[in-house]
């Protein structure tokens, strides 16, 4: 009887296409540029590992700053200031290895410090990154992928307390209606895609002396090229947030089923019914 | 004795897991950033930054100029904050009177300079903002001789690329030294500077004389200035990549 159900169950489910080649390729491809981006960038940062707002650094007082002090016994500690708070995160940030250090070892490429390095992994990977954008983007425009499945419609908005409920409490969509994105994915999607990605990229470019010649209004937009440098940095930290809440969901709204989508292109569906 | 050690024991193995997989994939990252190949595919970038920049920002765009109100109130020295070189230390001695700077090598007209000849030449003064290759920036005012006044009065040969700029101070066990293209030397905004925020220049920001290449990076303004020579390859100077921060793997163009 119940084999018998099973197999029912297994018949009345459907695969079909829910990620193009180009889709998967670009997708992985970022997973890649985007590690070295993100251990790079953290070897400059350690270079100077302070924040500020602005067109200057005002090194007595950072927006963030992961350094390092003596406790009352001495002992060197990590210290991370965001503005007026103070935490002590000796062995992860300000203090880690038995130095001063920003991150740590194994956040940064390469693990030892060595801002040239990190520079020129950042500066070669940062054309990866760009091109691997750009070549998304017009495939998406031109395959309809951003219309058809990330523009958010008017029934995706009128749903959206009903998804977000569904969301904490751990309810995924199932049947047809998994078909589609629902709306807090198209929305997350399209930040990431329209927000994250183009300001990081043009804070990087605010950081440029020379481009600043050539583009000062970028300046202008982003309040200086130390509030560039913040901005830049809490892009990079969107990403990480985006990354783990990206993999919690696919972990638990079906890894099999969603790592298969994104490794070969095919998501299942249940199609209901007894058919 | 055995449950209290379970958890630890689990505990541990767990971190050596994770550790043991950081530490492979750091290594890989370390291996790759050591080997020599692997470095100069990432470096080939700058063969595309260096005139992509240059093209955008154009042979004349200037870097932008603040007004008084925004300069910082403590502005950072980095590299030689204070030269030891005995030679230095004797011109500092001498409040630098007997400072003088050479132009030489491709130029049809050397010239050997005294302060009081550099402050001849026609001068311009900027309030810009400084960016270090660490990160930070801070907003300075200079007013220096315009390089371009003094390369006319030298001449340089058709031949000649670059301006090296050879200074006076030792860092680590190398003489500083930098360089920038003929287009950049003759840039508006490049100066040689020998005033800093309407003083003479101090010895932590380069005293008496330092460069001033606005739309780059700071380890391009040479501090502790003696000699600009005029050159047409970069291959014979330090360790041949045009600059003190250059040998030690920084780019030449210095533009982000």
């Amino acid at each position: 009887m119940s084999a018998l159900r099973a197999r029912k169950e297994k018949r009345a489910s459907t695969l079909y296409l829910r990620h193009p080649a180009a889709l998967r390729l670009t997708h992985w491809f970022n997973v890649i540029v985007l590690s070295v981006m993100l251990g790079s960038g953290l070897q400059i940062f350690n270079a100077h590992p302070a924040l500020y707002w602005g067109k200057t650094s005002t090194f007595d007082r950072p927006f963030i700053e992961l350094t390092y002090d003596y406790n009352a016994d001495n002992q060197p500690i990590g210290v991370t200031r965001i503005g007026s708070l103070e935490f002590n995160t000796t062995g992860l940030f300000g203090y880690s290895s038995e130095r001063g250090r920003g991150f740590p070892t194994w956040l940064t490429l390469p693990s030892y410090q060595s801002l040239a390095s990190g520079r020129r992994w950042h500066f070669f990977f940062a054309w990866a990154f760009v091109l691997n954008g750009l070549a998304f983007f017009i495939w998406a425009l031109a395959r309809g992928h951003l219309r058809r499945d990330l523009l958010p419609t008017l029934a995706d908005f009128k749903k959206l307390p009903h998804t977000i409920v569904e969301h904490a409490l751990f309810r995924f969509p199932k049947g047809e209606e998994a078909r589609r994105y629902n709306v807090i994915q198209k929305l997350t999607y399209l930040f990431v895609l329209f927000v994250l990605g183009p300001v990081i990229v043009l804070t990087g470019v605010t950081m440029s002396p020379t481009l600043n010649a050539a583009y000062p209004f970028l300046l202008d937009i982003f309040g200086g090229r130390q509030s560039a440098r913040t901005i830049h940095f809490l892009c990079a930290f969107g990403f990480v947030l985006f990354f783990f809440v990206h993999v919690a969901l696919v972990i638990v709204s079906g890894l099999f089923n969603n790592l298969r989508s994104m490794i070969t292109g095919y998501y299942r569906i249940e199609t209901g019914g007894e058919r | 004795m055995s449950e209290q050690e379970k958890p630890s024991r689990r505990k541990f193995l767990k971190g050596a897991a994770l550790a043991a997989g950081g530490a492979a994939l750091s290594g890989c990252g370390d291996a790759a950033s050591r080997n020599k190949a692997v470095q100069k595919t990432l470096a080939s970038a700058d063969a595309v930054n260096n005139p992509l920049q240059h093209f955008l920002a154009g042979k004349n765009g200037l870097a932008r100029e603040f007004s008084e109100k925004d300069i910082s109130p403590v502005f950072r020295a980095n590299g030689s904050v204070n030269p030891r070189d005995a030679e230095y230390r004797g011109h500092a001695l001498e409040g630098f009177e007997n400072w003088r700077v050479t132009v030489d090598g491709l130029v049809d007209n050397a010239l050997d300079l005294s302060l009081a000849d550099l402050r001849a030449f026609p001068s311009r003064t900027q309030i810009t903002r400084h960016d270090c290759v660490e990160g930070w920036s801070c907003i300075g005012k200079w007013k220096g001789a315009r390089l371009s006044a003094i390369l006319d009065a030298a001449r340089p040969k058709r031949e000649a690329k670059f301006a090296v700029f050879h200074c006076a101070d030792t860092l680590g066990s190398s003489r500083y030294y930098e360089s920038v293209s003929l287009p950049d030397a003759r840039h508006e905004q490049t100066i040689l500077a020998y005033e800093m925020n309407d003083a003479p220049l101090d010895i932590p920001h380069g005293a008496p004389v330092r460069l001033r290449v606005e739309r780059m990076l700071g380890y391009k303004h040479a501090k502790y200035v003696t000699r600009v020579e005029l050159a047409s390859s970069l291959e014979t100077f330090g360790r041949g990549k045009g600059g003190y921060w250059e040998d030690r793997g920084y780019a030449w163009y210095a533009g982000i």
